[in-house]
């Protein structure tokens, strides 16, 4: 009922952990078995070990949550030698979350995790923390195709690319990173943001400014996955303050195939388990054969200026 | 590391100050696992993130928590009454401190660094403590430790001024293996700096905002440097207690 293929993976079920927030697998293992998610897109990933930004790292804001970590990570051959055997012994679809400087970084990450155990690579050019890299790859249509072609050139597994939602126009980036190549685009990332101390007039963040996630971003995520959803052939994974099973079916039905749960994990540890089991119900309930029936199956109300 | 995320019950609710509030949950998973230094992150209605609160002791069955109203969630937190449900994460930290290792310790606590060394000297066989607050009307707990030397910022009560000479007067004694610390960075950079100068191993338990409290999410680190090298360990699952020597408290 909640089995899918996506990029020509088999995942148990459509719910992913969203990279970032659920490390390398292993932290919730004792509230929920991994198993229970139909895959992880592990911690962003880089060349060279980061030790992130200075903190304060984290803020909070009504119905969410800023982040300013920075990309702390061992680095990749760290990631392959410590980390991907562990997943690999799982029965979970694992995605690999690359960040890099140049479009050669990105092809050099995608190369080395030319290997078994890593069934996807999802390419970060959003990341709104990293001063240099990151942001500009995403905002640029050249520069995401640029990205996006240099790791499809690389990279022997099917390639999903990550738009990030600080842009005018979700379609323009995402068409231009269907152009270079991708098979596969998630979004979104998170939104960047900002909160003051108003007791000391300083940013909360010692990075100034970071990127907000959690439920207050839920409706956004909704509309860049419906607007771009339309614009692509290539499927298309779901993120954005996905909280209950009915936030996973909505954005489901604004066209994304398969979902990842992010910042939710922190408030509730139990909510992606929640959310797979809801959806199950979900199909029961509707005498669905299987979940994916519900993907991109809103009905747009006809725009109608006469009303 | 097991921990639990639970649903428990407040069983009772008492204020140590007007604002400072010390809680019994029944939580008997994590009591039963639960080690000193250790802590848990608690859902507050109508908040996003958790607030991570030191374990201050355990029973057989259930948790106490001593928490001070600092914002918004901790303030809501006071709002707490006996009966109420209470969704608990823990407990928490792979890191606490060594009651396991030492026999004897001196206990370095500052305003609310206070509550979880009461969970040291229950499992200690020796100790004395140093406790440090601002002013008589914020000492808490000052009758629940052994040889204890209370201090205030005012004089208002026990030794008038900071921690630092009746801890110096203890680490003299030479009969405690370690010194055990929690409260204010400035507070533990001179705890650190008398437990060099005695030679006596020194552990101390860090604050950092977070989010996940488990390990995952990387937003809590704090910077370690042993010899040449500089670590960013997580507050929440490689500490929240550190090699003070090691720490870098800036
Ligand atoms: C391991 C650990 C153990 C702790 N143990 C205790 C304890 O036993 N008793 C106690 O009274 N306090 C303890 N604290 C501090 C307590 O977590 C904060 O006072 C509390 O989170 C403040 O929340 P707020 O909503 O009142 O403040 P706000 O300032 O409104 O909180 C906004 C955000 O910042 C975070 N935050 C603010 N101050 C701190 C802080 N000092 N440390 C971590 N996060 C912070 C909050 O969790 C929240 O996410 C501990 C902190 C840590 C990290
Ligand atoms: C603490 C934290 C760290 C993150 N790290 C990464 C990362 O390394 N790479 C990445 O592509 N996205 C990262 N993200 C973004 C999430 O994967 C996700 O796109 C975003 O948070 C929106 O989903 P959510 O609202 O469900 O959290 C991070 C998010 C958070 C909260
Ligand atoms: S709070 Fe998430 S790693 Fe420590």
């Amino acid at each position: 009922m909640l089995s899918t293929t996506f990029l020509g993976v088999n995942f148990k079920n459509p719910i992913i952990a969203a990279s970032g927030t659920y490390g390398y697998g292993r932290e919730y293992e004792s509230i929920i078995p991994l198993e229970t998610l139909g895959g992880i897109s592990v911690k962003g990933t880089t060349l060279l070990p980061r030790s992130g930004n200075k903190p304060p790292r984290i803020a909070e804001t009504p119905s969410g949550m800023l982040n300013s970590v920075g990309l702390q990570n061992p680095g990749v051959d760290a990631f392959i030698k410590n980390d991907l055997p562990y997943l690999r012994s799982k029965d979970i679809a694992v995605i690999a979350n690359i960040s890099g400087n140049t479009p050669d970084e990105y092809a050099e990450l995608a190369r080395k995790l030319d290997i078994p155990g890593v069934d996807i690579i999802e390419v970060n050019i959003s990341c709104p923390n990293i001063r240099e890299g990151g942001k500009s790859f995403g905002a640029d249509p050249k520069a995401a195709g640029a990205v996006t072609a240099a790791v499809k050139a690389a990279a022997g597994k099917p390639v999903m690319v990550k738009l990030t939602p600080n842009v005018t126009s979700i379609v323009e980036i995402a068409k231009a990173v269907e152009a270079a190549g991708a098979d596969a685009l998630s979004l979104i990332n998170t939104l960047t943001a900002m909160r003051i101390d108003i007791k000391t007039k300083k940013p909360i963040l010692g990075n100034n400014t970071g990127g907000l996630s959690g439920p207050a971003i839920f409706p956004v995520a909704v509309r860049m996955v419906y607007e771009a959803s339309r614009a692509v052939k290539i499927p298309v994974c779901g993120m954005g303050g996905i909280e209950t099973p009915e936030d996973a079916i909505e954005i489901m039905m604004a066209g994304a195939a398969c979902v990842q749960i992010g910042a939710a994990i922190f408030r509730d540890a139990y909510a992606p388990k929640k959310i797979v089991d809801g959806l199950g119900e979900y199909c029961t309930e509707n005498g669905l054969k299987n979940i994916s029936e519900i993907v991109g199956s809103v009905k747009f109300n006809e725009r109608d200026n006469q009303w | 590391m097991e921990f639990f995320q639970e649903f428990c019950a407040v069983i009772s609710h008492s204020n140590l100050t007007e604002t400072i509030h010390d809680i019994w949950v029944h939580s008997p998973k994590a009591a039963a696992a639960a080690l000193p230094g250790q802590f848990v992150n608690i859902k507050v209605k109508g908040f996003f993130l958790r607030r991570p609160i030191s374990i201050c002791e355990v029973s057989s069955d259930a948790l106490r928590l001593v928490f001070e109203e600092r914002g918004e969630g901790t303030k809501a937190l006071g709002g707490i009454m006996p009966g109420d449900g209470l969704d608990v994460l823990g407990p928490l930290g792979n890191r606490g401190f060594s009651t396991d290792k030492y026999e004897s310790a001196i206990l370095v606590g500052g305003g609310i660094g206070t509550p979880p060394l009461k969970f040291c000297r229950n499992s200690l066989n020796k100790s004395a403590a140093v406790l440090g607050f601002r002013n008589e009307a914020q000492v808490i707990m000052a009758g629940e430790f052994a040889n204890v030397q209370v201090c205030t910022d005012d004089g208002s009560r026990g030794h008038h001024g900071n921690i630092k000479k009746p801890l110096e007067k203890f680490l003299k004694t030479g009969s405690y293996e370690a010194v055990f610390a929690c409260g204010p960075k400035p507070m533990l950079r001179a705890v650190v700096a008398l437990a060099e100068k005695y030679n006596v191993p020194v552990e101390i338990s860090l604050e950092e905002r977070m989010a996940c409290g488990v390990g995952a999410c990387l937003g809590c680190t704090c910077k370690t440097v042993v010899g040449n090298t500089a670590s960013y360990p997580r507050v929440c699952k490689d500490g929240p207690v550190f090699d003070g020597k090691a720490a870098v408290l800036c």
